[in-house]
């Protein structure tokens, strides 16, 4: 598969504020390591899921891509080109075939903005359109294209008149009418409810199949990851602790981490929670990072060298690739 | 032994365009110990349920008919008085949504020791001593009783609300939501954490959520809601593999499930009804595929399947098929 994007030891260090009399004395800044070496290929027209708890730094990796979050190491490489690298010019350009999409679409929208106006803004910010007549063509397109028939009656309408469903379709119109060619879809559909989440993931696939658009899908939720997505990367602590096919990654899992994730998905015939597949204690603050093996406090298997050497990420079976000292032997 | 006992609740809630029937002859049994699922849609009236059984509904709203009983004594009827001695020490309830839910300006440990305080009628250091002990027994290091809720992660949030719908040892605890936004994890530490408590002090749980596994993982019984009225009510694992009506069907096909097949199930048509004006008969009619002319008129009876399964649909009514035949 042709490579869209390629993460190459991506890093987003932010640096915690402190008080002046600390910085008097010359005390070190502490530092967040939200993301600290993710390395990644999207191929195009590729679904990848980053899947992982509440901070261990998805949403981070997603916006350092788009550089709505200047990244303080690494490279990535937007076909081939290092979007670091880019002038302000390149830069806009890049942003039309690279969206996001939010995970709140009733506060991702602007209430006071109607549906024609929401979607049109993109190519009015763009100069994209040389007559009315096209721009209400191109948004009547993109609404389509987003599930949302009859669009010229919704043209006039407010974010508060539609439905949770509908108003994250409306949102995936405003990416959709740039033509993108890679989405960073973070969490779509967890704010939705459970029937209409299906038609907005069954939306997202269509794209794909239909237009090449490749997608970095972020979520928690594993077993919507293996629904969707060719391949799935688990994030732990700032962190790809494994990456592989979907199928791979939930059926056969590698690291420890990902086994005790999966262990615990709920299931709605079965009881699948017992004392045993649950882990202790929380995830570690990633301004202390754990010496050795970030998991290492909370692995069930942990051995003394995981204390001490940082695992190395390889590829452990043809590609499925883990960080794990036990897989080594 | 019965604990909870609700027949035919219905509330409303007033608005100038007229009455949102949120909650329209709902009846529950719990025994005691026992834990109740209960799920549905968002604006199914899940939680104007919850908050009905306690009676803690906004001012517009009001119960318009039906009984609540809690070992026998009626609810809908109780005073405001009465109900104030009744909450937290017979029955408490976890909100949705922990972060909102406790006081940033209090610490946790204040929080929870002035309901022990109030209820309990405990002394400043015996209500502090509970407090800990709690805090032990939903996992927090009993040292942080004096930390302020921002000081705490989401899970140890969600499990000090548990600490505090506790407290008083109630006889029934109602959790709205207690793991939506929670990571797998804590959400599963959470979940085992109710179990636990459960089997220890015998409370009855009513557990309202959106997610059917979280239903599976710790319901004895399972109500399907579909605007506002009870669709389907059994034993969680017969309506989970036998689901009777056509919406709990639809439910549970959409559900992801990493032990069925890796296809992404169609949702369910349509948006759930407006219920300042519900359609006529079965209110799901409108998005059910399987809907029969019938189905637009008449509300469908609950039908018994076998023994304490029931469901609310003319399809499985013998009496409709044999009028029909």
């Amino acid at each position: 598969m042709q490579s869209l994007v390629s993460v190459d030891q991506l890093e987003v260090h932010f640096a915690v504020r402190t008080g002046f009399m600390q910085s008097m004395f010359g005390k070190e800044t502490p530092v967040v390591r939200a993301v600290d070496g993710v390395s990644f290929e999207l191929g195009k027209g590729e679904i990848l899921c980053l899947a992982g708890e509440s901070g261990s730094g998805k949403t981070t990796t997603g916006k350092a891509i788009l550089r709505l979050v200047e990244p303080t190491g690494g490279k990535v490489l937007y076909e081939g080109e290092d979007v670091r690298s880019y002038n302000r010019l390149r830069l806009r350009a890049f942003r039309q075939e690279a969206q996001i999409i939010f995970q709140d679409p009733y506060e991702s929208l602007n209430p006071r903005q109607t549906v024609f106006s929401t979607v049109a803004e993109p190519l009015e910010v763009n100069n994209l359109c040389r007559s009315l007549a096209e721009k209400e063509e191109r948004v009547a397109q993109a609404l389509v294209d987003a599930g949302l028939h009859n669009p010229r009656e919704l043209f006039l309408r407010y974010p508060h008149e539609l439905s949770g469903g509908q108003r994250q379709r409306l949102a995936i119109a405003g990416a959709l009418v740039l033509d993108p060619k890679f989405i960073v879809a973070d969490e779509p559909v967890s704010m939705l409810d459970l029937s209409i989440r299906a038609g907005i993931l069954k939306l997202m696939v269509d794209l794909r199949d239909k237009k090449g658009i490749g997608y970095l899908f972020i979520t928690h939720d594993l077993s919507l990851a293996w629904l969707v997505s060719d391949r799935i990367a688990i994030m732990y602590l700032g962190k790809i602790v494994e990456l592989g096919s979907a199928d791979k990654v939930i059926k056969e899992p590698l690291h420890p981490y990902t086994r005790a994730l999966v262990s615990v998905i709920p299931t709605p015939r079965r009881k699948v929670i017992t004392q045993q597949s649950l882990l202790k204690g929380e995830t570690p603050d990633p301004v202390n990072v754990p010496a050795g093996c970030r998991f290492h406090p909370r692995c069930p298997e942990a051995k003394p060298r995981c204390r001490e050497a940082v695992p190395l990420y390889r590829e452990v079976r043809p590609g499925h690739f883990a960080a794990c000292h036990l897989l080594d032997s | 032994m019965t604990l909870l006992e609700v027949n035919d609740l219905t509330t409303y809630y007033k608005l100038k365009e007229g009455r949102v029937r949120a909650c329209e002859g709902v009846s529950l049994r719990l025994e005691k110990g026992e834990a109740l699922g209960l799920v549905g849609e968002s604006a199914s009236g899940k939680t104007t349920v919850a908050l009905s059984l306690i009676k803690l509904l906004p001012e517009n709203a009001s119960i318009a008919g039906g009984s609540i009983k809690l070992d026998g004594k009626e609810l809908v009827t109780a005073a405001e008085e009465e109900m104030r001695k009744i909450r937290w020490k017979e029955i408490s309830i976890i909100f949705q949504g922990a972060m909102n839910a406790l006081n940033p300006v209090r610490t946790v440990g204040d929080q929870i020791a002035e309901t022990l305080k109030i209820h309990d009628k405990l002394t400043d250091r015996e209500a502090w001593q509970r407090t800990r002990a709690l805090f032990e027994k939903v996992e927090i290091d009993p040292d942080r009783v004096r930390e302020y809720p921002h000081e705490f992660s989401g899970g140890m949030r969600q499990r000090a609300m548990i600490a505090m719908a506790i407290a008083c040892n109630p006889r029934l605890v109602i959790g709205d939501e207690p793991t939506t936004a929670l990571d797998v994890m804590v959400q599963a530490q959470v979940l085992q954490l109710l179990q636990q408590l459960r089997e220890e002090i015998e409370m009855g749980l009513i557990l309202i959520t959106h997610d059917l596994s979280v239903v599976g993982e710790t319901c004895d019984k399972v109500a399907v809601m579909y605007a506002g009225q009870i669709a389907e009510y059994g034993p969680t694992e017969e309506v989970f593999t036998r689901p009777a009506h056509p919406y709990t069907r639809a439910l549970i096909a959409a559900f992801p499930d990493i032990e069925g097949e890796r296809a992404l199930a169609s949702s369910i048509p349509g948006n759930p009804p407006n219920l300042l004006y519900p359609p006529p008969g079965c209110r799901f009619h409108e998005r059910c595929s399987e809907a029969k002319p019938l189905c637009r008129e008449a509300q469908p009876r609950t039908i018994n399947i076998n023994n304490h399964h029931y469901a609310s649909c003319h399809l499985l009514d013998r009496q409709v098929k044999s009028c029909r035949a």
